[in-house]
């Protein structure tokens, strides 16, 4: 009774800690404001009278709280996607062995309700080990980037998921018979499944792959929450599975495509230079050119890509920012959602090379501003302003992107005329307003800023 | 149905209706923050493997529960963590 009042006590400061997340300001107070439901929820836990051993528990904590926050504390932030698909990994892995656990304990436990969840519990956490681990290994390059499918893939996939739901139902009607084996084979064939799910899926989709494991990894901790009979997992897990599911659905809508396009499309594959692209004449600019028509604007608008973060050009970037304010040039920064490699990526990149977040718009915020704009600077992006996106007919139609065209010159930095992601041609590179400077982002950004200094 | 599980249900509706709420006002600046972040807060896992972990029944169960405990808690305090580090990043213009 009065641990689950605690546990009340400490569902609140989860809900208030996402509340507080709704503002940069308060943020950070959010966080620790978990931290601190959390702390409360575990150290309740402690005291619950089934529990009479704590070699175990102390030692699983020193281990798992040592391995957490040396990786918290040295991992780049070019690497969060990864970090965050291994934890999501960990957190789905943990709810199948809380539930299986559970089972060994009590194999009496067979009313449906139990064993209903208990399957489900299984299903997800492992789907979501497996396929997050695999997200890793896609984003870190230990399995290839590009989408690999191979014939009969649709047919292994609803084949396998036919077979888990087949053991799943044998598993309820007879919880008794070989139940552990089962469910054995169950945690396999799920692990399968997220193996086939993620494979077909292109580096380019990553964000929104992380994004939908993220909520699979609150499900799970919310169906563990069912088997155990803990509210305050099934309170945290659906928050978690609801902030995964609208940030799916956000990296879904910034390109344009529905779900089942991301996960069976195998979008992305890796393409060359758009045929005929190399024809077409271009006018290469110096850095030099680039920093006198950047000084002498009143407006400007920085649109960053993951270019920029490859080349580690974040603080060449920030650099040319403030000479630029110093000189009185109004300068803001226009981040496109999918502009890293996860949700709000760009963002976090730029905060650590001390861009203030004020300066940070995202694309709603500053799409009617371009046409007001003297220059846009785009470094490392390419898809995201594309205007080939207003027109009908190719892999970019629809996707809402940042309207660049609309200022009144655009300088883009970028290593060659070669298309993104998506293989369409730029119409941007060869409009008469745009200078292309090529080159590595960092270089030419630490060019632009040594002729500004001379300027200014 | 026992009485047990319609609760269950309906708690967990209404915090997925919650969830949707909180989290649309999140702005996309911090949107790796809010995945971090929830990320850590979805490693309540763990409450669940300390009784497993706990129970003293030895075996497989308390062996799993321990592999539990690891895994939830890197997830735990790795997450908060590193929210924090990006969270502490950023910061307000400075007028001058």
């Amino acid at each position: 009774m009065l641990i689950d009042l605690f546990y009340l006590l400490s569902i609140c400061c989860f809900i208030l800690g996402l509340k507080f997340l709704s503002s940069p300001r308060t943020a950070r107070r959010g966080n620790l404001l978990s931290m601190a439901g959390m702390f409360i929820a575990v150290v309740v836990t402690l005291f619950e009278k089934q529990i009479i051993d704590y070699t175990y528990i102390v030692a699983g904590i020193i281990i798992g709280g040592l391995i957490g926050a040396v990786a918290a504390r040295r991992v780049k932030m070019t690497a969060m996607p990864q970090m965050v698909a291994v934890f999501n990994a960990f957190g789905g892995a943990a709810s199948a062995l809380v539930v299986y656990a559970q089972f060994i304990r009590f194999p009496t436990l067979t009313d449906p309700a139990t064993t209903i969840t208990i399957v489900l519990s299984l299903f997800i956490g492992m789907l979501t080990f497996v396929g997050s681990m695999m997200a890793f290994g896609k984003l870190q390059g230990l399995v290839s980037g590009a989408p690999v499918v191979f014939p009969g893939h649709k047919a292994l996939n609803a084949l396998l998921h036919l077979i888990v739901l087949g053991a799943g139902v044998f598993f309820v009607l007879n919880p008794a018979s070989h139940g552990l084996a089962i469910l054995a084979a169950i945690v396999v064939l799920s692990g399968v499944i997220g193996i086939t799910m993620v494979l077909p899926i292109g580096g380019a989709d990553m964000p929104v792959v992380i994004a939908l494991l993220n909520s699979y990894s609150g499900l799970a901790a919310a169906a563990s929450g069912f088997v155990i009979n803990n509210y305050v997992l099934i309170v945290s897990g659906a928050l978690v599975g609801a902030s995964g599911l609208i940030l799916t659905d956000l990296m879904c809508k910034a390109m344009n495509r529905s779900l089942t396009n991301v996960l069976f499309g195998a979008v992305g594959q890796e393409t060359g230079p758009a045929a005929g692209a190399a024809k077409r004449n271009v006018t290469r600019y110096t850095p030099l050119d680039a920093a006198m028509m950047l000084s002498n604007a009143q407006s400007v608008i920085i649109v960053p890509g993951y270019g920029l973060a490859v080349a580690q050009g974040q603080y060449a970037l920030q650099e040319v920012a403030e000479l630029l304010k110093k000189a009185g040039v109004g300068v803001r920064y226009a981040i496109h959602p999918v502009a890293g490699r996860m949700p709000g990526h760009m963002n976090v990149l730029l905060a650590e090379a001390n861009v203030p977040y004020d300066m940070l718009k995202d694309l709603d915020e500053i799409n009617e501003e371009f046409q007001n704009t003297d220059v846009v600077l785009i470094v490392g992006a390419n898809d995201v302003v594309n205007p080939a996106s207003r027109e009908k007919g190719n892999p970019l139609s629809g996707m809402p992107i940042l309207d660049v065209d609309k200022a009144r010159s655009v300088i883009i930095i970028k290593r060659s005329l070669s298309p993104g992601f998506a293989g369409v041609d730029n119409e941007l590179f060869y409009d008469p307003k745009t200078m292309m400077i090529f080159g590595d982002a960092k270089e030419m950004l630490v060019k632009i800023s040594g002729a500004l200094k001379e300027e200014i | 149905m026992t009485g047990e599980l319609i609760v269950s249900i309906y708690i967990f509706v209404l915090a997925i209706f919650a969830g949707f709420e909180l989290i649309t006002r999140v702005p996309p600046l911090l949107h790796t923050p809010l995945m971090s972040g929830a990320n850590a807060v979805s490693g309540i896992t763990l409450v669940g493997a300390l009784i497993s972990a706990g129970a003293g029944r030895g075996g497989l169960a308390t062996l799993l529960g321990f592999a539990a405990i690891v895994f939830a808690t890197i997830n735990v305090v790795g997450g908060f963590m590193v929210t924090d580090r990006m969270l502490e990043m950023f910061k307000k213009e400075e007028r001058h």
